[in-house]
């Protein structure tokens, strides 16, 4: 055998940054930029891109981008809302030259986009469900939502329309304003057909708990709830629950329609794909984009799923009818008098908040019909 | 008021159901514990075997179209992983807690990556047997649709204490557990019977990791477990390492997990963080009311690193 090859500090701390500085030299080469030509896009999600759900709503609007020609996508899933996302958005800056990114989850915006659009001012960051304010945060970022609370109106109507026992059901993870929308618009779409519809709602407490939305959901078909719908990260064990015990359900975010062949009615889903590759081409043309986006059926923000088998005439013709009044604009959902479930008015009689009114964004109250509480 | 609900008999009997449906990975993961703690080595690493089980078995049934099979490999993929950590311990000089938290991270982590394209499809899932058939209510008919790994499990007790007690195998595993040195002395091999104690630890946990992916809640996805695997080997000390005991607070584990969302469904809506904390909260009570400054806690096998 040949004599031991003994490294010593110094022979390795040569080689080390011998070996960095061909890393330096070699992207300073001329190929590795050559990709740049093309729009890269940074999409970050909080879970895993295929989960019937917040995120797979995503992931589509995404595959859309891809499509595009002189887009490169690029997809980063199950990046928690911390300080990993920072370095996720960074290395697809520093490694992959990406200029446009869409950090995709609530929890990203403060502080963890604001800081990294400090730093690059030159990229445009994308969040959604943020509330950017002109002069508080960088004019690199913007922020869109939908308002899927007129979907979830729509699911109400379908739902009162199919239940027989005037029950509905509602697994919701945590009392926070755009779950409280959703909760209330459901119940009030419900009550529009039949004021004597009730909706017992039961927070899990968190976005992915699949053993106590399984839990919830049983003890709300045990009550007597015939129609289960959600807000949680993946509605997948909600749905398959419901079907399994034999009752309807509508689904959120994405459509579920494919795990519940015979019970699945309708559902409230995003419509990314618009919003993204308006954005990309937005981009593409060099054109400025829009800090704040805000849009629901009318401006395609958000759909509704294709009406399920046990869908009834009747039920088809009223939810139709209403959808029509979103698309043109001229459909109000949150009008007085509105009573909140412990008897006080939220809305005196009169007035009307619209879908931009900013006061639901900061919604606190159920309204009158659901069971629960927020506290 | 005839609409199908239960009202307020609902809560006692989802308390029941979801003791029923919730306590089955409680179960298998405690009594693997159980015996692997009995033989002197805590595994910790449970909760990754756990996790791992949830996700070969989802995978193997939604490949091979039976879910029976999926269970199968849950075990076997646990029985890897406590190989692994027994093998690891047998070492000299190491820490049996430390490889534990080491294999959970590594088992967690393989199955996310491993599992990613197991989220999107459905798996075909376990039979469950109709036992409320005498009922003519639907709620009762649901709650005691029973899954053959709850009787295995419930079997599994009763023999699991038999064999520890009367059985020359479940002594064997007793001195081990007691002292390593009087093992040697009488010609007992300490790591191979810890192996084999691990490694029926590893299958059971893999068993009820299954349970969760292809019975309750039936889906596979990275929230699956929320720390299910963790709480069993905590079940283990609760219940003073007594299969029997572990059968029953597996069910009390249940039960009480069922109750946060049962009580707000029947319109009990205040302090649910509260109500969903009550397991927890249960257990610190039993905790601190059973426990002593002067004498070890009894039933403790002696050479758990633990409690030495």
């Amino acid at each position: 055998m040949a004599a031991p090859h003994r490294l010593s500090r110094r022979t390795l701390l040569h080689t080390v940054s011998a070996a960095g500085a061909l890393g330096v030299l070699g992207s300073a080469l001329p190929w590795r930029p050559a990709l740049a030509k093309d729009l890269v896009v940074g999409f970050v999600y909080v879970g895993p891109r295929d989960d019937f759900g917040y995120n797979q709503a995503h992931a589509e609007g995404a595959a859309a981008v891809r499509a595009l020609p002189g887009v490169k996508v690029l997809e980063e899933e199950k990046v928690p809302e911390t300080v990993d996302v920072e370095k996720s958005m960074e290395s697809m800056i520093a490694l992959d030259g990406a200029r446009l990114l869409f950090p995709t989850s609530f929890g990203y915006f403060d502080p963890h986009v604001l800081k990294v659009a400090k730093k690059h001012s030159s990229l445009t960051f994308l969040h959604c469900g943020g509330l950017w304010t002109e002069g508080k945060h960088p004019a690199n970022v913007g922020s869109y939502f939908g308002y899927i609370d007129e979907a979830q109106y729509l699911s109400g109507i379908v739902a009162a329309h199919t239940s027989k026992t005037k029950k509905l059901g509602f697994v919701a993870a945590k009392p926070i304003p755009q779950v409280l929308r959703n909760i209330n618009s459901f119940t009030l779409g419900a009550r529009s057909v039949d004021p004597a519809v009730t909706t017992a709602v039961i927070f899990t407490g968190d976005w992915s708990m699949p053993v106590k939305e399984a839990e919830a959901a049983n003890s709300l078909i045990d009550q007597g709830v015939d129609v289960v719908t959600c807000h949680v990260d993946s509605p997948k064990v909600v749905v398959e629950t419901a079907e399994r015990r034999g009752i309807f359900c509508t689904g959120y975010h994405a459509s579920q329609a494919a795990l519940a062949p015979k019970g699945y009615l309708t559902g409230a889903e995003w419509n990314w794909a618009k919003v993204y590759t308006d954005y990309v081409t937005l981009v593409l043309a060099g054109k400025t984009v829009p800090n704040l986006v805000r849009g629901g059926l009318k401006e395609g923000v958000v759909k509704t799923s294709a009406y399920g088998p046990a869908v009834s005439d009747a039920a088809r013709a009223n939810a139709d009818a209403v959808k029509a009044q979103f698309m043109d604009g001229s459909f109000v959902i949150y009008k007085g008098p509105l009573k909140d479930n412990k008897g006080n008015t939220v809305i005196a009689a009169g007035e009307a908040q619209g879908q931009t009114d900013i006061a639901l964004e900061s919604m606190n109250y159920l309204v009158e019909g659901v069971t629960g509480s927020i506290g | 008021m005839d609409d199908g609900g239960l009202g307020w008999w609902g809560v006692p009997l989802a308390v029941l159901a979801g003791a029923i449906r919730v306590s089955t990975p409680f179960l298998f993961v405690s009594l693997g514990e159980c015996l692997t703690e009995k033989s002197g080595r805590i595994n910790l690493g449970l909760e990754g075997t756990l996790v791992m089980g949830a996700m070969s078995g989802y995978a193997v049934a939604y490949g091979t179209g039976n879910p029976w099979a999926g269970v199968l490999v849950a075990g076997l993929a646990g029985t890897v992983f406590g190989v692994l950590h027994a093998a690891i311990c047998s070492l000299e000089r190491v820490n049996d807690i430390a490889v534990g938290i080491a294999l959970m991270l590594l088992g967690t982590g393989l199955a996310f990556f491993l599992g990613k394209p197991f989220i999107q499809p459905q798996a075909p899932q376990l039979p469950s047997l109709a036992l409320g058939w005498w009922s003519d209510v639907p709620q009762v008919q649901s709650a005691l649709r029973i899954n053959a790994l709850f009787l295995a499990g419930l079997l599994l007790a009763p023999l699991l204490v038999w064999a520890l007690r009367c059985t020359r195998w479940g002594m064997v595993v007793r001195i081990v557990g007691e002292s390593a040195e009087a093992a040697r002395a009488m010609g007992y091999p300490v790591n191979a019977v810890r192996m084999a104690a691990t490694a029926t630890g590893g299958f059971l946990a893999g068993v009820g990791g299954s349970f969760l992916s292809l019975y309750y809640p039936g889906s596979w996805n990275e929230g699956l477990s929320s720390g299910q695997g963790i709480t069993a080997v905590a079940l283990v000390i609760f219940a003073r390492w007594d299969p029997m005991l572990c059968f029953y607070a597996a069910l009390l584990f249940g039960g009480a997990g069922a109750l946060g969302p049962a009580l707000q469904s029947v319109g009990v809506t205040q302090g649910y963080y509260l109500l969903n904390a009550a397991p927890y909260i249960l257990t610190l009570a039993i905790m601190i009311a059973t426990s002593s400054s002067r004498h070890r806690l009894a039933g403790a096998p002696a050479e758990l690193s633990v409690t030495r």
